[in-house]
């Protein structure tokens, strides 16, 4: 198993005098399964299309299984691409849509039959084959979408988004769907997503994008428990982040004096590590809305805004009320500046 | 508006619409000897006459063949150009725009008499190869424009799911986009069609010797014989045209891309 399966070296990539990604450098280990997360407009499609041939580089290399393929085109990659939007061919049947990739192969028609029988068979569609894409739900869509990247049998298989456009129940069940098929293919994947949740679910590790650069890298418990910048924390779901001068939490003017000493630039709490009730700073409740297991706050602080949650045992504090709350030292996340 | 407004409105417009339709029908249906409306007593023998004319007969053919041929090969030239505009951003894709639909927009009687001055004329170019290059040139906005937006519906991802499949961009051309805009391709021909088998102002410019397109030749066949076989003839390809449109919208919705 290579580490290096695929290794993206100074890459630099540009829409004409528009430079989307200034310069990444990216090893993906043969059979994980990457998640490329950030918002929208970092970069994450930009990379996925040099990947997959259909963007050439500004500068620097990308090498797919040992081999320099910086200037192979895309139909001779051996890359399997499932676009966000699917791009089943709207006028093929099913099973030709999926056999499509195995025909311009110039394989023997029965190899073909049984190839993207199997493959359908795989993601569950078996007696759909004479279906075109129109008649199918989107949750059928994306399968043969996959179906039909999967019988190519790619060295790498990119996602863009694979699950944005199902609702929510398909999106677990298609979730689920993926891991199984990257167990037993074992095919090294990588997927896009700018929904933190659906890449800490799924991914082996996770590329933080921010700006056509990599935030941070890690495996999902790392990215979770240990963000290292005050992006990534954001990210993560760290609600409440600060900058400490001298003993002080600030927040553009305002500061509270801090209740600790420390030496980290940032400090971060989740909603959750907020806790509620006693402590030595107070705030007025804004909105309060209850999310089952916990009560969510958001209170107007003398730092700005706080989110914390709170135990559904305790009584509600009626919106406009003062309550007083902590950040304590063990919830905090040091971050870097 | 009321009812009757309404109504009144319908009439009226139907009667411009459908009334020359039905005079041209029922003079051609004439037993007398001159065209006349209304017709003296009822005959099919100038429907019957028609087919008889030699003239008519040499007319028809050239305009079926420059119909046919004019518009496929300003298919030929206009689905690569509409497919250029459409996917790859040209330096002068506006121009090329308004070039290609210059055509409809400048009258056809001057592209008639330009193309008699300056090309027919001073390069020997025979008549039948000049009618030829006017009716593609009449033809080719329409092919790219309905091309166009038959290509505009088909997303782009389509074409590079094909090509990561294994295609060049030839074959994904021929592959995906190709069947996808079949519909939109056979609009466009009959749209060239009936616009090139019904073209009159530059082709009245490009005439000798035996080689005039069938409208032309009905012009001229009226300056000498008034009899109501030129209603017959109108009426025939009225039904004609009006059975095409209706046959292409049948099978394949044509009113969707024009
Ligand atoms: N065809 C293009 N021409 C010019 N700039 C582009 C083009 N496509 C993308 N960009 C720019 O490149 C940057 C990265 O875009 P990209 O599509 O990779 O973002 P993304 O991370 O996939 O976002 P999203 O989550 O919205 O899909 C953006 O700033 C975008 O505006
Ligand atoms: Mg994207």
């Amino acid at each position: 198993m290579s580490d290096r399966f695929v290794s993206l070296t100074d890459l630099v990539l540009s829409y004409g005098s528009t430079v989307a990604v200034p310069n990444l450098n990216l090893d993906i280990h043969e059979g994980e399964l990457i998640a490329l997360l950030g918002p929208s407009g970092c970069g994450k499609t930009t990379t996925m299309r040099a990947i997959a041939g259909l963007l050439t580089p500004t500068s620097g290399s990308i090498e797919i299984d040992g081999r320099d393929v910086t200037r192979t085109p895309a139909n001779k990659r051996g890359i399997g691409l499932v676009f966000q939007s699917y791009a089943l061919f709207p006028h093929l049947s099913a099973f030709e849509n999926v056999a499509f990739g195995l025909r311009l192969q110039k394989l023997p028609d029965a190899q073909v039959r049984a190839k993207t029988e199997a493959g359908m068979a795989t993601v569950g569609l078996t007696g759909f084959e004479s279906r075109k894409p129109a008649e199918m739900s989107g949750g059928q869509q994306q399968r043969l979408a996959l179906a039909r990247s999967l019988v190519m049998q790619p060295k790498v298989l990119l996602l863009d988004e694979p699950l944005s456009n199902l609702d929510a129940r398909l999106r677990l069940e298609m979730r689920n769907e993926l891991q199984r098929v990257q167990r037993d293919t074992g095919v090294t994947m990588v997927f896009v997503t700018h929904d933190q949740s659906e890449a800490l679910a799924l991914a082996d590790r996770i590329v933080l994008m921010n700006d056509g650069k990599i935030e941070q890298l890690g495996t999902a418990r790392e990215l979770y428990a240990a963000p290292e910048t005050a992006f990534a924390a954001d990210f993560m779901g760290f609600e409440n982040i600060f900058h400490v001068e001298g003993g002080h939490l600030v927040n553009g003017s305002a500061r509270l004096p801090l209740g600790f000493t420390t030496d980290a630039p940032v400090l971060a709490w989740r909603p959750s590590g907020v806790s509620v009730g006693a402590g030595p700073y107070s705030g007025k409740v804004r909105s309060s809305s209850f999310a089952g297991g916990h009560r969510e706050y958001v209170l107007d602080s003398p730092l700005g805004e706080i989110k914390a949650d709170a135990s559904i045992e305790t009584a509600e504090v009626p919106i406009g009320q003062s309550i007083a709350f902590d950040l304590p030292q063990d919830t905090a996340r040091r971050l870097m500046a | 508006m009321s009812r009757l407004s309404i109504w009144i409105i319908l009439g009226v417009t139907l009667t411009f619409l459908i009334g020359p339709f039905l005079i041209v029908i029922l003079a051609g249906a004439s037993a007398g000897e001159a065209l006349s409306f209304p017709p003296q007593g009822l005959s099919l023998k100038w429907y019957a006459k028609v087919f008889t004319v030699e003239s008519f007969r040499a007319s028809f053919a050239l305009s079926m063949f420059l119909a046919i041929f004019g518009t496929l090969t300003a298919l030929l030239i206009g689905i690569p150009a509409a497919y250029a505009l459409n996917r790859y951003d040209l330096p002068w894709a506006e121009t090329i725009r308004t070039i290609v639909a210059a055509p409809i927009i400048v009258p056809g009687i001057i592209v008639g008499l330009a193309l008699l001055r300056y090309i027919v004329v001073p390069l020997n170019v025979t008549i039948t190869m000049a009618l030829f290059m006017v009716h593609t040139a009449l033809v080719l906005p329409y092919a790219v424009r309905v091309v166009s937006s038959s290509l505009n519906n088909l997303r782009g991802d389509m074409e590079e799911a094909a090509v990561i499949l294994g295609c060049t961009r030839f074959q994904a051309f021929t592959k995906v986009v190709l069947p996808n805009i079949r519909g939109g391709i056979l609009a466009a021909f009959i749209l060239g069609f009936v616009t090139s088998f019904n073209e009159v102002p530059a082709s009245l410019f490009l005439s000798g010797p035996g080689v005039r397109t069938l409208p032309i030749d009905m012009l001229s066949y009226m300056e000498i014989t008034f009899d109501p076989s030129v209603a017959a003839l109108s009426a025939i390809l009225a039904f004609l045209s009006v059975a095409i449109v209706f046959l292409a919208e049948r099978l394949l919705g044509f009113s969707r891309y024009v």
